[in-house]
């Protein structure tokens, strides 16, 4: 035990003593917080656009400026060749061009239909639906401002309620996204290569031979960045609460059991990787490639597993972050109590056992 | 013929200083020792003499250039062999030649030519397609200082180049080392081990950055009247102030 | 000499045990995989339904509900506790509540109500489903309307007709707006990151002393240590560009020649990003979290995921300092729109300034000797 506690003094010293490293790890997560939490948002807001009004009469003004007034766009150009519309496209300065007719509001009162052209920049299929489904609306607005006078028969109004997130934060989605990201990246990915460094640099030789167990030197290795997981999973709930405002909605005695759990399984990953691979580049890859990406793209943490292909639904099983996050979703924000997080809790047990029993034994091949 | 000559050569990091003014001079052909204990600044100063670390002050000559204002054409007259490194382990025995080789502006049937010759004097021809990882300590030792020659430069600078070596590898190595001085190559050699001392034509004793003692190894052990050289170190270390780390 | 040193880093890549697979593989799996997994299009919104009417207007509803596509009616509930359990459950993601007395109230006082409850957890997908359940619901009500006014003969309304046009990407396709950018990342991995891990390894192993002891000059080192990835990054976009048409059957709009330029400019300067990382890393894991980090910001604020103008302006601000930023907008705008060089000379003129920048910075902070 003594030997095992000098052993694990010299891995914090190592890990602690590499200033920027450590705060990097610590500022990482503050700063993934800060972004999504405030910078990255899919809703449309000034969007740029562009007008070609050749009508120039009351009804293409009023447009205009309710257009411009709205949060969602800035009218930034008026042209007054419909030749420049692909110019201004190109060179990516309009997301959308406003067609009016001619003689717009004279065929408009008199009861014709009057046509707008709504040309969006469609590179961004996503972002084209949205901001002409705003221009629409607001196009529809002024319609009914047209109809004030006539009372509209037939209404049936709908009454919306948010559940879990009645302010439709970003947050409530990424905050467990991010948990499993740093979780994954600190455990699974710095444990694996600080265990194969020393096989690249020849010292685990000399770990071998003293007489240290060698799965006391693995523990060692793996503590340090256990604390830190400790130290950001605290970090990343702090913010959650205090700063982006997301409630601990359910037990946070449960939340921090799943992470504990998740933490586990991180570190068998990375144990099993270091089993598998020589340098600490290829370490670095396999890491990267098959736990890192797989959480950014497959956990459901950006994108909504529901809208992928079936195929990859099925693959995003075998990811131990999927389930992470779903539990941390249940518990977190919906509120839910232990029973309905079973599933998860069982699956990520399961998967510590397989990955742990397959890493040992190639740890102890490699011994022999 | 004077091929290292160094004055008054001085390098601080900060408030430390590592190498405090030393002075020698090296002849061609010479087999000359640098030693001292970890920490006395021997490594400091012969990066400096490779070029590899510019002085605080001082000057310094080697093969004819000054390592302050010529450092690459010092680079280009010197075979440099350390401990820690010796060749690329993911490249095979004849690759490494011929990468250094290339490296230092042989020509390519010169490469070919000189690679045939040095694996046959070796012993060594069959491992020439073998991965340097593969390769046993000592072997890997020979190999990187039989590279560290292949361009035949004027000096060549071994860092500790037997440490971890077994006794008879190290036997071996040392004969390769006189053939190289008898060839006209100045070898400047570090070591921990005092036998290897007295192999050195001269050796030098660095303690706290400053060169105590410079003379060949018979002068030293009757200046000092020890038995070997072991002993004429120990009495010279006793005044360091800087230990170990 | 540098033909002996790019020799030597070619066979070292190739030797290496993963290095060629994942330089081969990754760029595979992250176009294969990437564009179908993201995917902001809302379809598929599974429904549950709380009808305590059982009325004919009622069942029109939700039949005209679950008919437009968007929604998958999986669960049908007696009342709102249960309808709960279902999103408790992820059966649904939004709940339709039908109150008693929907028909009657529409019929005899003209005007009704619904309840919609959505899974608001993920909110850009509970704001959206509500939004088309309740446009849906509008729609319904103008039909009831239009059967109304006709039979009471009364006078039709102002209507102007909107007609959405969709440039350069008509089918509305968001798979190949990744695609480009994808390629961008990939370039940005290859030509930036990887170079620099490997002059760390060498200095973590101590293989660069035996170089800078030697006299090879430190341009020619490093230089030897980017042509083989520069190589490689421009092997990897061909293929890149190949698996493009193949799948998703895309092509530049542009001249190919704008893309090859920009792209050199880029990985230019991309790669001397990584060479000031390498300058200031000793050990491969200090690299790596760098690298990381980089990476993590870069993409964020690349508007590769989520548009650049949806930012807060101080965001907006920091992505001018992204050169991830320019390539991306470039590469897709050659790919998609069919813009050329002229149109896009505000990036490239901001690529060529990274690609001074960095490099100058590179070269000032590597130090062959001390």
């Amino acid at each position: 035990m003594k030997q095992f506690r000098s052993f694990l003094q010299k891995e914090l010293y190592h890990i602690f003593r590499d200033v920027r490293t450590i705060m990097i790890l610590l500022v990482m997560p503050v700063i993934q917080m800060i972004l999504f939490g405030y910078a990255i948002s899919t809703e449309v807001k000034n969007a740029k656009i562009a007008v070609y009004d050749p009508s120039k009469d009351i009804a293409t003004r009023r447009i205009i400026e309710q257009m411009d007034n709205s949060k969602s766009f800035d009218v930034v150009e008026y042209i007054v060749n419909p030749n420049e519309i692909e110019k201004l496209f190109l060179e990516g300065k309009v997301k959308m061009v406003m067609v009016f007719g001619e003689n717009f509001n004279e065929n408009l009162l008199h009861g014709n239909k009057t046509q707008l052209q709504l040309i969006t920049d469609a590179t961004d299929a996503n972002f084209a639906t949205s901001i002409s489904n705003y221009a629409s609306g607001i196009i529809a607005n002024y319609q009914m401002e047209l109809m004030q006078q006539n009372k509209i028969p037939i209404t049936i109004q709908p009454e919306i309620r948010l559940l879990y997130n009645p302010q439709m934060k970003g947050a409530y989605n990424f905050v467990p996204g991010v948990l499993g990201l740093i979780l994954m990246l600190i455990c699974a990915m710095m444990t694996s290569m600080a265990i194969v460094r020393e096989k690249e640099l020849g010292t685990m030789e000399v770990l071998l031979v003293s007489p240290m167990k060698p799965l006391l030197i693995i523990i060692a290795k793996a503590v340090p960045y256990f604390l830190l997981s400790c130290i950001n999973l605290a970090t990343v709930l702090f913010l959650s609460y205090f700063v982006l405002n997301v409630p601990i909605a359910g037990s946070l005695f449960w939340l921090i059991v799943v992470s504990m759990l998740f933490i586990f399984l991180s570190l068998s990953l990375g144990l099993l990787v270091s089993t598998l691979v020589d340098t600490q580049i290829a370490a670095m890859l396999i890491s990267g490639m098959v736990f890192m990406m797989p959480v950014m793209l497959l956990s459901g943490m950006m994108f909504p597993i529901e809208n992928m292909p079936v195929f990859l639904q099925i693959i995003s099983h075998i990811i131990p972050a999927r389930w992470y996050i779903s539990a941390v979703k249940d518990l977190m924000i919906k509120g839910l109590g232990f029973s309905a997080v079973v599933e998860e809790i069982s699956v990520m047990l399961l998967m510590i056992g397989v990955i742990l029993s397959i890493s040992l034994i190639k740890f102890k091949v490699r011994l022999d | 013929m004077k091929v290292i000559e160094v004055e008054n050569l001085v390098k601080k990091f900060g408030d430390f200083i590592a190498v405090d003014n030393i002075s020698f001079e090296v002849e061609k052909g010479e087999i000359f020792g640098f030693l001292g204990a970890n920490g006395a600044g021997k490594t400091t100063a012969m990066r400096m003499l490779c070029g590899l670390s510019k002085p605080t002050s001082g000057h310094g000559k080697v093969a004819g250039f000054d390592i302050k204002s010529e450092s690459e054409k010092v680079k280009a007259n010197i075979g440099y062999m350390s401990q820690k490194f010796s060749l690329y382990h993911d490249l095979k025995v004849w690759e490494n030649i011929k990468l250094f080789a290339g490296i230092y502006g042989m020509k390519k049937d010169e490469i070919a030519k000189q690679t045939d010759e040095l694996l046959e004097r070796l012993n060594f021809e069959s491992e020439r397609n073998t991965l340097v990882s593969e390769l046993p300590l000592g072997w890997k030792q020979k190999l990187a200082f039989s590279v560290s020659i292949f361009h035949n430069p004027k000096i060549v600078f071994l860092d500790e180049p037997t440490g971890g070596v077994d006794p008879v590898t190290r036997r071996q190595f040392w004969e390769m080392i006189y053939e190289a001085a008898y060839n006209g190559i100045t070898v400047f050699v570090t070591t921990h081990y005092m036998d290897e001392a007295e192999y050195c034509n001269r050796v030098s004793i660095m303690v706290d950055g400053r060169i105590e003692a410079l003379d060949s190894p018979l002068n030293l052990r009757e200046q000092y009247k020890a038995k070997n050289m072991d002993d004429v170190f120990h009495q010279i270390a006793r005044s360091a102030k800087r230990s170990d780390n | 000499m540098l033909k002996y040193l790019i020799e030597k880093e070619f066979k070292q890549i190739l030797r290496n045990k993963f290095l060629p697979k994942v330089i081969f593989v990754f760029p595979v799996v992250m176009l294969l995989i990437l564009p179908f997994a993201a995917n902001y299009e809302i379809k598929h919104i599974n429904l549950s339904v709380v009808d305590n009417d059982h009325s004919s207007y009622s069942s029109r509803l939700i039949r005209k509900i679950t008919s437009s596509g968007y929604f998958n009616l999986t669960n049908v509930s007696d009342n709102y506790n249960q309808a709960i359990k279902s999103i408790e459950a992820e059966e649904a993601d939004i709940i339709l509540q039908v109150p008693k007395d929907f028909e009657k109230n529409l019929i005899v006082e003209q005007t009704s109500k619904v309840m919609i409850s959505a899974n608001a957890v993920n909110g850009m997908k509970g704001g959206l489903g509500s939004s088309y359940l309740s446009n849906i619901i509008n729609d319904f009500a103008n039909e009831v309307r239009g059967e109304w006014i006709t039979v009471q003969g009364l006078s039709s309304i102002p209507i102007i007709d909107i007609v959405p046009q969709n440039k350069f990407n008509v089918h509305l396709s968001y798979k190949i707006f990744m695609v480009p950018a994808i390629m961008a990342m990939l370039i940005t991995l290859i030509t930036g990151f990887l170079p620099a891990m490997n002059i760390v390894n060498e200095k973590e192993l101590g293989t660069i002393e035996q170089i800078n002891v030697s006299p090879v000059k430190k341009f020619t080192f490093i230089i030897s240590k980017l042509i083989p990835y520069w190589i490689i990054g421009t092997i990897v976009f061909m293929f890149a560009y190949i698996i493009a048409r193949l799948v998703y059957d895309l092509t530049p709009a542009g001249h190919l020649r704008s893309i090859y330029v920009s792209t050199a400019i880029y990985m230019l300067g991309i790669s001397g990003l990584g060479l000031i990382i390498s300058n200031y890393s000793k050990t491969i894991q200090q690299a790596m979290f760098v690298v990381f980090f980089f990476m993590m910001v870069m993409i964020l604020m690349s508007g590769l995921y989520t548009p650049i103008s949806s930012m807060p302006m101080w965001a907006q601000y920091i992505t001018y300092l992204n050169p991830l930023r320019y390539f991306i907008e470039t590469m897709r705008s050659i790919y998609l729109k069919g813009s050329g060089i002229i149109d896009l000379r505000y990036n490239l003129y901001a690529l060529i300034g990274f690609a001074l920048l960095f490099n100058t910075w590179a070269v000032l902070s590597y130090r062959k000797s001390s």
